[in-house]
C-alpha cells in the first residue's frame, strides 16, 4: 500500500521515444497523450445502451429476423422514450435484458447475427 | 438639512451598501480561503485608484417576495481604476450577496461598465464568483447573460478582456469568460462547467467531483479553457498585473515600451542549452529567455498542450509574442490542442499590434487515430489561417527540424513571414532523413546485398544533401543563415526595421477561420 501511494505521488515524468517517420525522438509525454484511449472498432452486431436508463417495450424475440432500421426496443432515458433500431440485417441471437430493467451506459442489450452476403 | 447632515446621510447609506451580504456571509466566504469582492478589486488595482459606481443600484424584481429583499449593489461591484497607472474598467461579482446571482440590474451594471470600457478604449477585467442566473428573475437573467455575451464579442479585438474565475462559474455563465482573451483560475477556488456533477450523475450515471470535472487544474491542463493558473488569489492578481504590463490598452495602440535590458546570457547560453542533434530534447523556453530582455518571459497556457510554447516577452523594450515548438514534450509536434493554443494566441497578438517571433523545431504533425478523429485537419488549419491572416511583423527562426506540413505552418516565408532566419543546424525538408531515405531509395535498399548498410549509406547521403538550411536558402525561402548567438541581434534589427509595417489584406467583412 505504502509503495502504491509513493508511485502515485511520483510526478517526475520520464523520457520516452516518440517515433515519427522512422526517426526516434527522445521527449517527455503529456497527460493527455498518456491517457488517450485506444481506438476500438465498433461492432454493429452488439447493441449497447448509449445512455443509462430503463428498458421499455421490447419489440423482438430471439430468433427473429430483423432488417436495418427495424425497431428493437425502447430505452427510457433523459425523460425520453428512445427507439433503438437495428443497424443491420440479421437474426436476433440473444436478448440480455427484460422490460423494466435498469441498464447502465454501454451495457449489452441485444446481440444480432448478421446475414452473410448470400443470404 | 444642512450639507453636513446630508453628508452624514450619504455616509450612512454607503455604509449599509458596503456591508455586502452581511457578517455571516462574509465569514463564510473568508473561511473558504476567498477574499470578498471589494477586497479583490483593491488587491488588484493601484492603491487608492479604485472608483466605484452604481453602489446604490437596487434590483427590480417583484416576484417570489423579491420586492421585500434588499441586495446591496445587486451583488456586483463595478468601477474604474489603474494597474501600474494603466486605466482599466473592472467588475467583481459579490458572492456574499444572494450568491452573486445574476439578475436584471446586476447584468445592467456589468453591461454599463463594459460599454464604458469600449467608449474609453481601455481593458476590461471581470471577476466571476456567482451561483449563476437568479432564478426568481426568470427570463430577465437570461437576457442579462445574452447582453454580456454580445458585448464580449463586440469588444473582442478592440480592447483586451480578462476574466478571473474566483468561485463557481457554471452553466451559461461560463460563456462570458470563454469569449474573453485571458482566463485566470486559482486552485481549489475556481470551478467552471456547463453541467455539474449532479446532472452528470443523474443523466449518465457517472460520478465525478467538482474539482475533477471543472477545477482550476482541469481547465489549465486538460480543457485549455484557462490561460493562467495560480495557487492563491494573491498570486493570481500578480499574474494579471504582469500580463497587463505586456499588452496595449486597445487595438489602436502598441504596448507601452519598457527600458531595454540585455538577456542574462550567463544562465541562458544558447550554445550550452541547444543540442544540435534533432532527436535530443531541450526546453525551448530557455532559448526564448536567451533572446528576450532581462530573460523575462510570461508564458501563457503553460500547462495546456505543452508541446507548443506561447507567451510574451520584450525585445529592445518592445513587447513581442513568442510562439515556439517545444521539443521537450512530444518532440514539439503540432496536434489538435497545440494548434488551437497557438492559433488563438497569434490572433490576439495580431489584433493588438504585438509582433510575432516564432521558433521552429518540429518533426510534423502527431499521427494517431484519436488525432484524426478529433479533427487535426481543421484544428491544424487554424495555425495556417492565423499566421497567414496576421499583418503584424512576423519573424521566424528555424533552429532545427522543419519538416513537411509543420515547416509550412510555423510562419514560413510562404505564409508571408517578414524575416526568416535559420541556424546552421536547421533541417528544412519534406521529412527527416530516415523516413525520406526509406521511401526514395526503397528499391536500392531492398535489392542491396546488405540492406542495412545500404540504408545507412542512403540516410547519410540524404542528410548531407538535404538536411540543412542551404537548399531553402538557395531559393530565398530563408533570408539569412545565422549563428545561434547572433539571434538576438537579428531580432532586434528586424523588429526595428518592421516598426512601420502597414500591411492590409483584401477588403472583407470578415474571414471564415476553421473555428
Amino acid at each position: 500500500m505504502a509503495k502504491k501511494t509513493k508511485q502515485m505521488h511520483q510526478v517526475k515524468p520520464e523520457f520516452f521515444h516518440l517515433i515519427l517517420d522512422d526517426t526516434s525522438y527522445k521527449t517527455l509525454p503529456i497527460r493527455k497523450y498518456t491517457s488517450r484511449k485506444k481506438y476500438q472498432r465498433k461492432d454493429d452486431s452488439l447493441i449497447n445502451a448509449i445512455i443509462p436508463g430503463i428498458i421499455g417495450k421490447i419489440y423482438v424475440k430471439e430468433g427473429d429476423e430483423v432488417h436495418h432500421g427495424d425497431k428493437l426496443l425502447e430505452l427510457e432515458a433523459m425523460k425520453m422514450y428512445n427507439q433503438i433500431l437495428s443497424p443491420l440485417n440479421g437474426k436476433v441471437k440473444k436478448i440480455s435484458v427484460a422490460s423494466g430493467d435498469k441498464v447502465t451506459k454501454d451495457q449489452l442489450l441485444i446481440e444480432i447475427e448478421p446475414f452473410t452476403a448470400n443470404e | 438639512m444642512s450639507l453636513k447632515q446630508k453628508t452624514l446621510d450619504l455616509k450612512k447609506r454607503m455604509r449599509e451598501a458596503l456591508e455586502g451580504g452581511g457578517t455571516q456571509a462574509i465569514e463564510k466566504q473568508k473561511s473558504g480561503g476567498k477574499l470578498i469582492a471589494r477586497e479583490r478589486i483593491l488587491a488588484l488595482l493601484d492603491p487608492k485608484s479604485f472608483h466605484e459606481y452604481d453602489l446604490f443600484v437596487e434590483h427590480a424584481a417583484k416576484d417570489f417576495d423579491m420586492d421585500k429583499k434588499y441586495l446591496p449593489g445587486d451583488g456586483v461591484i463595478t468601477g474604474t481604476g489603474t494597474i501600474f497607472g494603466y486605466p482599466v474598467c473592472i467588475y467583481a461579482q459579490d458572492f456574499t450577496v444572494a450568491g452573486g446571482s445574476l439578475g436584471y440590474m446586476h447584468a445592467k451594471k456589468i453591461t454599463k461598465i463594459m460599454d464604458h470600457a469600449m467608449k474609453m478604449n481601455v481593458p476590461l477585467i471581470g471577476i466571476n464568483d456567482s451561483g449563476g442566473a437568479r432564478i426568481q428573475e426568470g427570463v430577465n437573467s437570461l437576457a442579462g447573460y445574452g447582453e454580456i455575451f454580445y458585448r464580449n464579442t463586440q469588444a473582442s479585438g478592440v480592447i483586451p478582456q480578462i476574466s478571473v474565475i474566483l468561485g463557481p462559474c457554471a452553466g451559461g455563465a461560463v460563456y462570458s469568460p470563454a469569449l474573453t482573451d485571458f482566463v485566470f483560475v486559482v486552485d481549489k477556488i475556481s470551478k467552471m462547467f456547463i453541467t455539474g456533477p449532479e446532472v452528470i450523475k443523474t443523466v449518465l450515471g457517472e460520478e465525478i467531483s467538482m474539482e475533477e470535472l471543472g477545477g482550476a487544474k482541469i481547465h489549465a491542463e486538460i480543457s485549455g479553457n484557462a490561460h493562467f493558473y495560480a495557487e492563491s488569489e494573491q498570486e493570481c492578481f500578480e499574474q494579471i498585473k504582469r500580463l497587463v504590463s505586456f499588452i496595449p490598452w486597445n487595438n489602436t495602440r502598441r504596448a507601452l515600451p519598457f527600458v531595454k535590458k540585455e538577456p542574462n546570457t550567463k544562465n541562458y547560453n544558447i550554445e550550452k542549452i541547444f543540442p544540435s542533434d534533432p532527436k535530443q530534447p531541450y526546453d525551448v523556453r530557455d532559448i526564448i529567455r536567451a533572446v528576450s530582455d532581462d530573460s523575462d518571459f510570461l508564458e501563457v497556457q503553460e500547462r495546456f498542450a505543452r508541446n507548443i510554447v506561447i507567451g510574451f516577452g520584450r525585445i529592445n523594450g518592445e513587447t513581442v509574442g513568442f510562439v515556439a515548438n517545444q521539443p521537450l514534450y512530444l518532440a514539439g509536434v503540432l496536434d489538435v490542442d497545440s494548434s488551437d493554443k497557438a492559433a488563438r494566441f497569434i490572433r490576439f497578438c495580431d489584433a493588438f499590434n504585438i509582433p510575432l517571433v516564432t521558433f521552429v523545431d518540429l518533426p510534423g504533425y502527431l499521427p494517431g487515430i484519436d488525432q484524426e478523429h478529433a479533427g487535426v485537419i481543421r484544428h491544424g488549419a487554424k495555425v495556417l489561417y492565423a499566421y497567414s491572416e496576421a499583418t503584424v511583423p512576423k519573424i521566424t527562426v528555424i533552429t532545427r527540424k522543419a519538416y513537411g506540413g509543420g515547416y509550412i505552418a510555423m510562419c514560413s516565408r510562404h505564409l508571408k513571414a517578414d524575416f526568416v532566419f535559420a541556424w546552421p543546424t536547421a533541417e528544412i525538408a519534406v521529412m527527416g532523413p530516415e523516413g525520406a531515405a526509406n521511401i526514395i531509395f526503397r528499391k536500392e535498399i531492398m535489392e542491396a546485398e546488405d540492406p542495412e548498410k545500404m540504408r545507412q549509406q542512403k540516410i547519410k547521403e540524404y542528410k548531407d544533401k538535404f538536411a540543412n538550411p542551404y537548399v531553402a536558402a538557395a531559393y530565398g525561402y530563408v533570408d539569412a543563415v545565422i549563428e545561434p548567438r547572433e539571434t538576438r541581434e537579428f531580432l532586434v534589427h528586424s523588429l526595428e526595421i518592421s516598426i512601420n509595417k502597414n500591411e492590409k489584406g483584401p477588403f472583407k467583412k470578415h474571414g471564415i477561420p476553421p473555428f
